[in-house]
């Protein structure tokens, strides 16, 4: 299963940061610290994947963004890069044409957007049709707050 | 601020944000911070009761706070109602906060478990996805205790709809890993491995996830979903690109559940049913094909998500390990990859190809790749890649190759990065040693390891060169020649210091007729080293001066004065001073005769198996005993005595400290002195056969420990189990006493007559002293088929031990007798007192136990998970009291306790340091008596 997903800037700033299984406030930011440091000091074109304890950290750079995602040792490598693969192409759906800024300022979507994704560090659903469809239907329950939830039927 | 502000934008929460970014420096971000907070408090404190949507904006605006590292005391209560709203959007964001913001305040969380037991019963599927989710972010006790029961039902049932299914079996699987007890499949089982036939691409994703942590569990009840998987990856695999819609992932179907279902394969066996098998092996060949065909997209994501898949193809066909046509053509596919441009599969190759190389199929067709990978390790920009490189070279390496690997892996030392050259030495030297074909090899690639990374080279490796120069005379000349050389460097590592110094006290005279090499010159050289050194190298090379007194009594007179002068004589060392003293007490009374006799060369060490070597072993797989790897541990008897690996240097330390040194008791000290005329096997004959040979020492031939190590933490448990009879022993203790049930199952339907056991304590037949009583009373002589008996042991602690009882059990099977010794778990810290103690004492404490004997140390590798909490339950599974707060370093663990024996308490203090990095671990002990720290630590250092 994955473990956590932290999204930062190359100046090291975090942006998102998603927890699969409950550790300490205090152990999070020890890790957060870590995965900064260790991933912004890769030289470029270094593989993207490294062994953090006895998790596999897998790593890409979109743009100004990192996107950090740890698995199990088990885990494979290759999907983990196309887990992040695909939710940078879900925001970009959604925001179209997605930048930093989208998320900072639209954070809350951007961690919905992952819930329709993944789920207990687990794939949920990797239909890209299938989540921007329950995304797009949420919006609209949005957009009209008295409607009830016979609507979502008729977008989902 | 970004224009895109979909659904409905929040402007109060866009407008802060937007004013945190626009800060300057943290206070003023910090004041602004605390300025909100002032506002939201007095909001949710005011009279008037607000809206939802101002609640959803405040309860967010908290929200953006935590997430910048910021601490939130409140607002807890407003999520909470948000959760009730019936407005999707208020209860969306709710719920994101409760996920983030666990609180374990068990008052909110009935309030929150309230909450989702009206969503998750309201039939209206996206409210219920909520419920579902905040379930599996929390994932708390409490909430598998209300809803573990109610989910399957939501998962099977009919009507659910599929989004929904998908949320209920990953919110299940999440509820399984923290709480499986609460967790009861039972009925569902059938109905949840039938998920793998759904309809919807999505709903098998997700349940497969659960179906797999499932089938690793309970494998048996599970196993229908074999044959279902293999067929579904059928369908799979043979499908055009564009069957499977959207879950065609660039040109490639289904690539998650592809993984997935090869993932979920590999726990089990190859596929009893030829069918089903036939059907697999066509899947994987095409898998393997496939990556033949040239790529349908010039996309990374193309060629990742087609390589994800053979990846894991080859993992299963590497877990099956039986198809050696399969195995040959993986390889050759990872062999492309050692060359591909992208480092990213290089990177991998090299890892999966580690695996390959220890089956026996496929070793020889790795072996072909040294050049390609000695060249990876000398060329690649990425130091985790070189660090795959190190690892496939040695886990490729056997006699044919071994110099070559060595050579290779000793030139990149030189420039190897910091983080991995630990472990590098360690295979290094286990390799050395494996595969030693001449000693002198050995020794020049020993010290080559001192050389380039003497700071690395842990106590096992040097004590080992010692004992193997000392137990093979065709060496002992040429190891002298060699540290000789090697200490004539103007800098030298110490730990070159401490072999040259034991090695030439034995074997000095070996090279001493050459005048380049004469007593004195060695002398004046090893003494040239001296102020350089720590307290305990400089108490080894005193020991070595003695020996030279023996062996050059021409050199008599200048040790003598070097031993005589103040700083040697005065030293505020005690343990440098006892030895100075009595070293030159023994020098100036003994005659020549009685001198010779005492500092006569060191006896053979016991022949058994290398303390790395074991490390190695180890690592190869703790899994379940097969049948040859008992009959190699019969043949390894050896070990069995449970010397430990106590090395020459603190043996030495403790023969010292007998204050009149006897003529038995030789001065360089070794724990057991060897038996008269234990030549060791015939020269020439390869190191590893030695330690196979040697011979057995419990009385009874076969001694099997292996359940033995796995009850260092913990006291109940199967401790044998065989194909007639399964030892399970559940035992307590309580100060020195100790009481143990042992359960006899006869696995057979047949009757075991002339049932009998015998408890022994190993030391009672050599000596009179005895550890332990133990006591117990005979069992029944008739185990029925079936059938299960029990036997009390009652066990008190008279003194600190090593040797842990012997349980004999005979019995008739059919017309055959059987005959089994068993060592039983009974470890000196099952009688642990645990002692709280503050930061201060624990220091103070730890700087009285300071002398060299009291502390033992061991550096090793991770053989399980560094996980914090599973670290944790074997410290306090061990009995000691682990101490909080205690080390300046929060990674490190102190544990302190008290043995309690019937004669005396023994105090210990333990001390873990692990390093995640290097996947290592340092333990420390001190204990107020020597032998039990050095018994402790030998126990622990297996345990982590």
């Amino acid at each position: 299963m994955m473990r956590f997903l932290l999204l930062f800037s190359r100046q090291g700033k975090l942006r998102l940061q998603k927890w699969f299984t409950p550790i300490s406030e205090r152990e999070k930011k020890k890790i957060i610290r870590d995965m900064t440091s260790m991933v912004l000091a890769r030289q470029p074109r270094s593989c993207n994947f490294l062994h953090w304890k006895d998790l596999k950290i897998i790593y890409k750079r979109y743009a100004s963004l990192y996107f950090c995602l740890a698995i199990e040792n088990q885990e494979n490598e290759l999907l983990a890069l196309e887990v992040i693969h695909r939710y940078v192409e879900l925001l970009d759906k959604y925001f179209g044409n997605v930048c930093e800024l989208d998320i900072i300022f639209n954070f809350e979507k951007a961690y919905f957007i992952l819930d329709e994704f993944l789920m207990g560090g687990e794939i949920q659903e990797t239909s890209k049709q299938m989540v921007n469809r329950s995304i797009e239907a949420s919006d609209m329950l949005q957009e009209d707050d008295n409607s009830d939830w016979y609507e979502v039927e008729l977008f989902g | 601020m970004p224009a895109v502000s979909k659904g409905d934008g929040m402007r109060g929460l866009a407008v802060f944000i937007s004013d945190i970014r626009n800060c300057k420096s943290k206070e003023a971000e910090i004041k602004r911070i605390n300025k909100e907070l002032a506002n939201i408090r007095s909001k949710f404190k005011g009279d008037k009761a607000l809206d939802g949507y101002s609640k959803k904006k405040y309860v967010c605006k908290l929200l953006f706070i935590f997430l910048l590292g910021h601490d939130i005391d409140f607002g807890h209560m407003e999520a909470v109602n948000l959760l009730s709203s019936n407005k999707y959007t208020e209860k969306q964001i709710g719920y994101l906060f409760i996920s983030v913001l666990v609180n374990s305040n068990s008052e909110l969380i009935r309030l929150i478990n309230n909450a989702i037991k009206n969503d998750l019963s309201s039939r209206n599927p996206t409210f219920m996805c909520l419920a579902l989710h905040c379930i599996a972010n929390v994932g708390s006790r409490e909430m598998a205790e209300a809803f573990a029961s109610e989910i399957p039902r939501i998962l099977v049932a009919g009507d659910t709809m599929d989004s929904v299914k998908q949320s209920a079996a990953l919110c299940l699987l999440r509820l399984y890993k923290t709480s499986p007890d609460l967790v009861l499949m039972g009925e569902w089982t059938s109905r949840v491995v039938h998920l793998l036939n759904d309809q919807h691409m999505g709903v098998v994703t997700a349940a497969i996830s659960l179906i797999t942590c499932l089938s690793q569990k309970n494998p048996d009840e599970f196993k229908t979903c074999v044959s279902l998987a293999v067929s579904r990856l059928s369908r799979i695999v043979s499908s055009a690109s564009t069957d499977l819609q959207d879950y065609t992932y660039y040109f490639v179907p289904a690539p998650w559940l592809s993984c997935k279902l090869l993932r979920l394969l590999q726990c089990y066996p190859p596929p009893e049913d030829g069918a089903v098998k036939g059907r697999l092996v066509e899947c994987l060949e095409t898998i393997l094909n496939k990556a033949q065909e040239p790529p349908k997209s010039k996309k990374v994501q193309h060629s990742n998500a087609k390589n994800a898949i053979l990846f894991e193809a080859i993992s299963l066909i590497i877990h099956y390990d039986s198809e050696p046509n399969l195995l040959v053509r993986a390889c050759n596919q990872l062999g492309q990859f050692l060359q591909h441009r992208e480092t990213n599969l290089r990177y991998l190759a090299l890892e999966s190809m580690c695996t390959l190389a220890s089956s026996e199929f496929s070793h020889e067709a790795v072996k072909t790749h040294i050049e390609t990978v000695i060249n990876a390790l000398k060329t690649e920009r990425d130091v985790s890649v070189r660090q795959r490189a190190a690892d496939l070279l040695y886990a490729m390496c056997d006699r044919s190759n071994a110099k070559q690997i060595v050579a290779e892996m000793l030139s990149y030392l030189e420039t190897a990065d910091y983080s991995i050259r630990e472990e590098m030495v360690l295979k290094v030297a286990i390799l050395a040693e494996k595969y030693a074909v001449d000693y002198s090899w050995y020794v020049d690639t020993i010290l080559n390891l001192i050389r380039i990374a003497g700071d690395y080279v842990s106590e096992e490796v040097w004590y080992r060169v010692i004992q193997i120069v000392i137990n093979r005379d065709d060496v002992q000349g040429y190891a002298a020649k060699t540290v000789f050389e090697a200490l004539q460097a103007p800098a030298c590592h110490e730990n070159m210091v401490k072999v040259g110094g034991y090695i030439l006290g034995e074997f000095g005279n070996l090279i001493a007729g050459d005048p380049r090499s004469s007593p004195l010159v060695q002398f004046n050289l090893l003494h040239s080293k001296f102020h350089l050194c720590s307290v305990p190298t400089r108490a080894l090379l005193l020991s070595a001066y003695i020996k030279f007194i023996n062996l050059f009594p021409e050199t008599k007179a200048t040790i003598q004065e070097v031993l005589r002068c103040d700083s040697q004589i005065r030293n505020s060392d005690v343990e440098l001073q006892q030895r100075a003293v009595e070293y030159l007490k023994l020098s100036s009374i003994a005659s020549t005769d009685v001198l010779a006799t005492v500092l006569e060369e060191m006896p053979p060490f016991p022949e058994r198996e290398s303390s790395i070597l074991a490390k190695l072993k180890k690592k190869k797989g703790p899994g379940a005993v097969s049948v040859t790897e008992l009959e190699d541990s019969k043949r390894e008897g050896g070990e069995l005595n449970g010397g430990g690996d106590r090395g020459p240097d603190t043996a030495a330390m403790a023969a010292s400290n007998a204050s009149t040194p006897s003529p038995s008791a030789d001065l360089l000290g070794i724990r057991s002195a060897a038996p008269v005329g234990a030549a060791p096997a015939s020269a020439g004959s390869l190191l590893v056969d030695v330690f196979s040979e040697a011979g057995p020492i419990a009385p009874s031939a076969a001694v099997n420990d292996d359940g033995f190590l796995r009850f260092v933490c913990k006291n109940n448990g199967v401790l044998f189990e065989n194909q007639l009879l399964q030892i399970g022993i559940k035992s307590e203790y309580r100060q020195n006493l100790g009481r143990m049930y042992l359960f006899y199952g006869n696995k057979t339907s047949v009757q075991f007559a002339s049932f009998t056991t015998t408890v022994s304590c190993p030391g009672e037949l050599q000596s009179h002293i005895l550890s332990m009583h133990l006591c117990t009373k005979p069992v029944e002589p008739l185990v029925e088929g079936g059938a299960q008996i029990q036997q009390v042991l009652n066990i008190e602690c008279l003194t600190d031990f090593s040797d842990a009882p012997l349980l004999n059990i005979k019995f008739r099977y059919g017309g055959a007798l059987q005959n089994l010794t068993l060592k039983l778990p009974v470890t000196i810290n099952k009688f642990f007192q645990p002692t709280e103690m503050t930061s201060s004492d624990f220091f103070q404490r730890w700087k009285q136990l300071s002398q060299p004997q009291q502390e033992a140390q061991k550096i090793f590798k991770a053989n399980h998970s560094m996980d914090t909490e599973v670290l944790k339950a074997k410290l306090l599974g061990l009995g000691t009291a682990l101490l909080d707060n205690v080390d300046p370093n929060p990674e490190n663990y102190v544990c302190a306790g008290v043995i309690q024996t019937k004669g005396q308490q023994v105090g210990c203090l333990l001390r873990l340091e692990p390093n995640a990095q290097a996947q290592m671990y340092r333990l420390t002990l001190r204990c107020s008596k020597d032998s039990v720290s050095r018994r402790l630590c030998e126990l622990l250092a297996e345990q982590f």
